[in-house]
């Protein structure tokens, strides 16, 4: 495992060698943190980096196939568009957790605050407790798990996300309602909460997502826009 | 853009570690605020029927001894006075309205910051660092502490647009974000006294608190208030004598993060300007829920 400290090295030398890492150099720890910013970006390669700490705004943002791991809490934008691999926040996170990310896994231990997913387009995000508001904002595509609750404005101008919500949902946005739980729904949950590690039950949530009412313009309801 | 600090204590052991515990917090937001900075620090009360006065004029090398002697000459007491930078310290045997009066006559031109039993407000344009050294933060001493790094957005750099701006005897606030009803609030506030020195939106949430408080409204009352008249994107930290208190806007634009041990509670706009503090690893640490008052005080 190869090391770096933040209190020495500047978060420049730390993405650049973690963009330089030779094929041997797969475990990176990085030691005080101390909530910088833009750490573990851009990353396009397998590698896992351990960040000891708290983690500032835009933390693993435009992730590939990396896994970044934060042992404590992160900043706005977490794992903002990732396209694959994994962002596993020990801690909570702040805004915009997940934001505009296409693909790969982003687990959150403790809660997100508002706007968790906005503009997500295919990533899976799966939250141990719970989002704040206007979350899953003008979803596109993937999948968003809240283990607790969610805050108001859930889905709102949602287009094909799908959000699963354990707990209390405060209010839902404009054009989110709450639809059926399927089979498919239920294996896709059951697998998604098994590999998250979070013991509880798929029937346990309920699945909400777009009423296909506002995202194509029809003349009929252009009073709702 | 701008950052905002706040630090109280707690334990009273920590009073005099004051200084080198802020002084970090508001250089490291520097990157969100580099044209200007200031501060509110709550120290020592001044003796019964005296006040502290914090004075300001633009020229470094203002006679300040004058003005004292003339203050004096006006049969008051000696005048405790201490020249920081561009600032001056006065602990004055009179009252708020009769100080105002008192120098609007004596030199138009001095700027009054803060009026309190408490509080010294403090602020120029420069960056953070600059700011900490011409004050001597580092030596500061107090039971608490709000700061202010400023990116200027809707107004001229200069001091009078730095923050916190006073809002009171003993009261300050500092904002991070920016109003939009602030033209239109001015224009209702100065009907209703309230004066203003700038074309600045946070001078008018000051203005705003300052006539709540007037009204006789408790501080949360105000900010329960300010959250119905406010439009605008805010992270508020406000300063008391006792105190402090933050409030964020109800969808939570600007950000916040509070810490809170068994010996302080701490605010800042990025987690990075809490992590020098002592015992940081084991705080609780957390976000401000929007639209919720939070407050502070020891009796």
């Amino acid at each position: 495992m190869k090391e770096i400290d933040l209190g020495s090295a500047s978060v420049r030398e730390l993405n650049s060698a973690l963009h330089q890492a030779g094929a041997d150099e797969t475990v990176w720890r990085v030691l005080n943190p101390r909530g910088a910013h833009a750490l573990a970006v851009g990353l396009d390669a397998p590698v896992t980096v351990e960040i000891a700490g708290h983690a500032g705004y835009y933390c693993a943002g435009m992730n590939q196939l990396a896994t970044v791991v934060v042992e404590g809490n992160c900043g706005t934008g977490v794992a903002e568009n990732m396209m694959s691999g994994l962002v596993h926040v020990k801690g909570n996170a702040s805004q915009s957790a997940g934001a505009t990310a296409h693909g790969g896994l982003l687990i959150i231990d403790g809660d997100a605050s508002a706007r968790c997913g906005i503009s997500m387009k295919g990533v899976d995000i799966v939250v141990k407790g719970s989002v704040g508001h206007m979350s899953a904002f003008m979803g596109q595509a993937g999948n968003l798990v809240v283990c607790g609750d969610a805050g108001d404005a859930l889905g709102d101008s949602i287009y094909e996300a799908r959000l699963f919500v354990r707990g209390k949902v405060a209010s839902l946005g404009a054009d989110c309602v709450e639809k059926e739980m399927r089979p498919e729904h239920l294996g896709w949950l059951g697998a998604m909460l098994e590999q998250a590690g979070v013991s509880a039950l798929p029937e346990e949530f309920r699945r909400y997502g777009s009423a296909r009412n506002l995202y194509n313009f029809k003349i009929d309801h252009a009073s709702s826009y | 853009m701008c950052g905002i600090v706040g630090l109280f204590f707690k334990n009273a052991d920590y009073e005099q570690e004051l200084g080198r515990l802020f002084a970090p917090m508001l250089e490291t937001m520097c990157g969100r605020g580099p044209d200007s900075a200031g501060f509110a620090v709550y120290n020592g009360s001044a003796p019964e029927g005296w006040i502290k006065v914090s004075l300001q004029h633009p020229d470094l090398d203002y006679d300040w001894r004058k003005l004292i002697s003339q203050i004096e000459s006006r049969g008051n007491a000696p005048v405790h006075f201490e020249k920081k930078s561009t600032h001056a310290m006065l602990i004055v045997p009179a009252r708020e309205e009769d100080v105002r009066a008192m120098l609007a006559e004596l030199d138009p031109e001095v700027t009054i910051m803060s009026m309190g039993r408490r509080i010294q407000i403090m602020k120029e344009t420069g960056t953070p660092q600059e700011v900490v050294e011409r004050f001597d933060v580092r030596n500061m001493t107090g039971s608490h502490a709000i700061g202010h790094t400023r990116m200027a957005t809707e107004s001229a750099v200069s001091t009078a647009g730095s923050h916190p701006f006073s809002t009171g005897m003993d009261l300050c606030l500092v904002h991070n974000g920016s109003l939009s009803n602030h033209n239109r609030l001015r224009e209702n506030l100065k009907k209703e006294g309230i004066e203003f020195r700038t074309e600045n939106d946070t001078e008018v949430a000051a203005g705003y608190f300052t006539w709540r408080l007037r009204q006789g409204m408790s501080l949360e009352q105000a900010l329960e208030a300010g959250l119905k008249d406010l439009d605008g994107f805010y992270t508020f930290a406000i300063g008391t004598a006792e105190g402090f208190a933050v409030l964020r806007d109800p969808i939570a634009c600007k950000p916040a993060v509070m810490a809170e041990t068994d010996d302080y509670v701490a605010m800042a706009s990025e987690y990075r300007s809490l992590a020098s503090l002592p015992g940081i690893e084991n705080a609780r640490l957390w976000e401000p829920e929007p639209g919720v008052v939070y407050s502070w005080s020891r009796a």
